[in-house]
């Protein structure tokens, strides 16, 4: 452990910021709370928490009817048409924000570096593929029961890495959560039961069929799927917002803060871990039932480190531990190269470059507005705040008025 | 009109002991307890970090109600005695005891839930928290939510959070930063990030509160301030260890003294006796008068 009170030089930062607030001691209250939380967006977050409660609710209700419209409206120029289909791309979209929100539990909120989160996903695709496609010889069960089996197993997967890990630190973490990622891969090659390359085919989905006969949940039928999929990340981010307005989100946040003086405040720090490397999981899981539902076929080949890098590439880009910047990054990564086909080969190269750019200029994602953790803070500061505009206009009437009245 | 008057005016007041404040800051505490019996026993402690011996066989007692001053020049293994005793370092020997109970061997965690809570030299406040959102994570270590009664908002989530939010304010009003609940605490000033460590360490609700070096960096002015409201903290019924590398300024506040150099225990004593030991003054001697740590 390394808690000492000599200069330890991963302090400095936070030295040097002491050592400036010295001169500061004059700043009025609340002048500088919002300093990080401005940015490219210009303190969107901001405006968003000045707006009246009904205004809120009447405009996520504006953005969630337009999510569910998006296949349907297909917008010219933002359509990935005719190169992909566009409700399709959608679906994508989609499980690329959940896988995202996911992991923005585990990078975001509890600071945990997990560079093998693709391991969660692979787990979640192929326990939906073992229970409903023909090619395996387990039990089968239905399609929509397979997702909280997945997710349960994938929890268990998540305690069963992050309990023996998660006592490790920083690059160390890292490092090993790689390595798991590449074994779920290297397993699905060499255990017979989990067929290598060959896979599992026609994995099963919802039921459901049209007039003509057809599945409505076919593979090639985007727009159910994607309903499906925005349905359960937008119910993910309501429990996962009750979560950060909670004790286990204070808990985490103080942990990706300062681990030691976390455990010191009385935070059991290795037990949060684990959570949030199980819920983390249980998401990542998840969203690869949703995803091997709708392609129909899973095999080792999907499931390499490098889209496991660019799920963490997501959550950095969208603005770690903020859940809106991770579906807005995650969105984006699955987007961009299903709408420009022509650079889709690059798209290493081109997100290596945007990431460097970002994290130049923006090092806190594109949104870094903050998240709420006290369930019913805003009163509390807002009482704080009236009563320290009522000072001040007092101290402005002068000390006179106040005796008169 | 009047009643918004003394509102805003009860955030004014800093350390003068406001009833109000201090009875909600400390809900369910026997105010004022007397000077009594042995809360806290370190007994024999040693730690060696490789060949150095940064403490040597220290012994002493800290009182129920009292505030015992932890003095030495720098470098003297105050803070590793403090480490030693929060669960920070493993001693290589000894014990701690607080009512009776070793703290040997716990969890950190579990230590600070037995009721010892601390502060640190070097400010560890979580930065991207609000002053209000710290001091909830030291009330949260009361809190018995679950990861599922926090998913599904059960009804003792519902609780714990207001009663949070009104606790928190308290222990802001407190420390005298409640004006500043919503500012990130990496952007609050130096003054008030000390005196939010203070806030969020009385949060866990300890028996012993522990203090390392609150007041290094500020002026005489702010320090006397600081010994006020740490005397208001002993007065609101918790015990309180001291460390203070400024020797005048702890003999004014504290009830007792303990005096370390090169990690050996050198006098145990009243501060007016402490103020006369040769071996006190002789320590102290070639250091600097008034030292910003
Ligand atoms: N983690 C550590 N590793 C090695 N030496 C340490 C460590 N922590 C403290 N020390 C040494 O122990 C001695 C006592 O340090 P410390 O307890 O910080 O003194 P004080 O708080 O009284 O100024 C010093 O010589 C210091 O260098
Ligand atoms: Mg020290």
């Amino acid at each position: 452990m390394s808690m000492v009170d000599g200069p330890t030089p991963l302090h400095t930062a936070k030295a040097d910021q002491a050592a400036e607030d010295r001169g500061a001691v004059g700043t009025p209250p609340g002048s500088s709370a919002a300093a990080r939380r401005s940015g490219w967006f210009g303190g969107l977050g901001e405006k968003w928490q000045a707006l009246p409660r009904q205004k809120q609710w009447l405009f996520l209700i504006l953005v969630v009817i337009l999510a569910y419209l998006l296949p349907i409206i297909n917008p010219p120029l933002i359509s990935t048409e005719p190169g992909n289909d566009f409700p399709l791309a959608c679906q994508t979209m989609a499980v690329w924000a959940l896988v995202a929100v996911g992991l923005n539990i585990v990078i975001g909120y509890a600071g945990l570096l997990d560079l093998g989160y693709i391991a969660f996903f692979a787990v979640g695709s192929y326990v939906t593929a073992m229970l409903t496609s023909p090619d395996s010889t387990f039990l089968k069960i239905p399609y929509l029961w397979t997702i909280p089996v997945a997710m349960a197993v994938t929890m268990f997967f998540g305690v069963l890495l992050g309990v023996p890990t998660l006592r490790l630190r920083g690059d160390y973490l890292a490092i090993v959560t790689l390595g798991f990622g590449e074994i779920v891969r290297i397993l699905a090659t060499i255990i017979p039961a989990l067929k290598g390359q060959v896979g599992f085919q026609n994995i099963g989905h919802p039921p459901g069929t049209d007039a003509s006969g057809i599945p409505i949940f076919s593979n090639s039928n985007g727009t159910p799927w994607y309903w499906l999929t925005l349905t359960i990340l937008i119910i993910v981010l309501l429990l996962a917002g009750n979560l950060e307005r909670s004790r286990v989100g204070r808990n985490w946040i103080a942990i990706r803060e300062d681990e030691d003086a976390a455990e010191t405040m009385g935070v059991p720090t290795f037990k949060y871990k684990v959570w949030a490397f199980a819920i983390g999981a249980g998401v990542g899981g998840l969203s690869g039932a949703l995803m091997s539902g709708q392609v129909g076929f899973v095999s080792n080949a999907k499931f390499d480190v490098v889209t496991s890098i660019l799920f963490v590439a997501a959550v950095v880009l969208g603005g770690a531990g903020n859940k809106v910047g991770a579906i807005l990054g995650g969105a984006l990564v699955a987007y961009i190269p299903l709408r420009f086909t022509s650079i889709a080969e690059y798209k290493y190269l081109i997100f290596g470059l945007v990431l460097v750019v970002v994290m130049i200029y923006r090092s806190h994602g594109l949104l870094a507005a903050r998240q709420q953790l006290l369930a019913y803070g805003q009163k509390a500061y807002a009482a704080v705040k009236a009563s320290s505009d009522a000072k001040a206009a007092k101290a402005k009437t002068g000390p006179g008025k106040e005796a008169a009245s | 009109m009047t009643e918004s008057t003394e509102e805003t005016g009860r955030h004014a007041g800093i350390p003068g002991v406001d009833a109000d404040v201090a009875e909600a800051a400390a809900a369910e505490r026997d105010i004022a307890v007397k000077v009594g019996d042995d809360l806290i026993e370190v007994k024999n402690l040693t730690v060696k970090f490789g060949g150095l011996l940064a403490l040597d066989n220290v012994s002493f007692t800290i009182k129920r109600g009292e505030i015992l001053g932890l003095i030495g020049p720098n470098g003297a293994g105050k803070t590793t005695c403090f480490n030693a005793m929060t669960g920070v370092y493993k001693p290589t020997s000894g014990q701690v005891l607080l009512e009776g109970r070793v703290l040997n061997g716990l969890k950190q965690h579990k230590i600070t839930r037995a009721g010892l809570a601390r502060t640190f030299q070097n400010i560890r406040l979580f930065g991207e928290m609000t002053a209000l959102e710290n001091v909830v994570v030291g009330l949260d270590a009361r809190h018995k939510t679950s990861v599922v009664g926090a998913l599904l908002r059960l009804p003792r989530h519902v609780r714990e959070e207001k009663s949070s939010i009104e606790r928190g304010m308290a222990l802001l009003e407190f420390v005298g930063i409640a004006d500043q609940a919503a500012t990130l605490s990496r952007h609050l000033p130096y003054g008030s990030q000390r005196r939010l460590e203070i806030a969020r360490a009385l949060a866990t609700d300890p028996k012993v509160l522990c203090l390392d070096e609150p007041a290094a960096g500020f002026n005489p002015a702010e320090k006397e301030e600081l010994m006020q409201l740490i005397r208001t903290v002993r007065d609101d019924g918790y015990t309180v260890l001291l460390i203070e590398h400024d020797m005048k300024l702890v003999m004014g506040v504290t009830d007792r003294i303990v005096v370390l150099e090169f990690g050996k225990k050198i006098a145990d004593d009243v501060p007016s006796v402490i103020r006369e030991d040769p071996k006190v003054v002789s320590a102290y001697l070639g250091e600097p008068e008034d030292d910003f740590a």
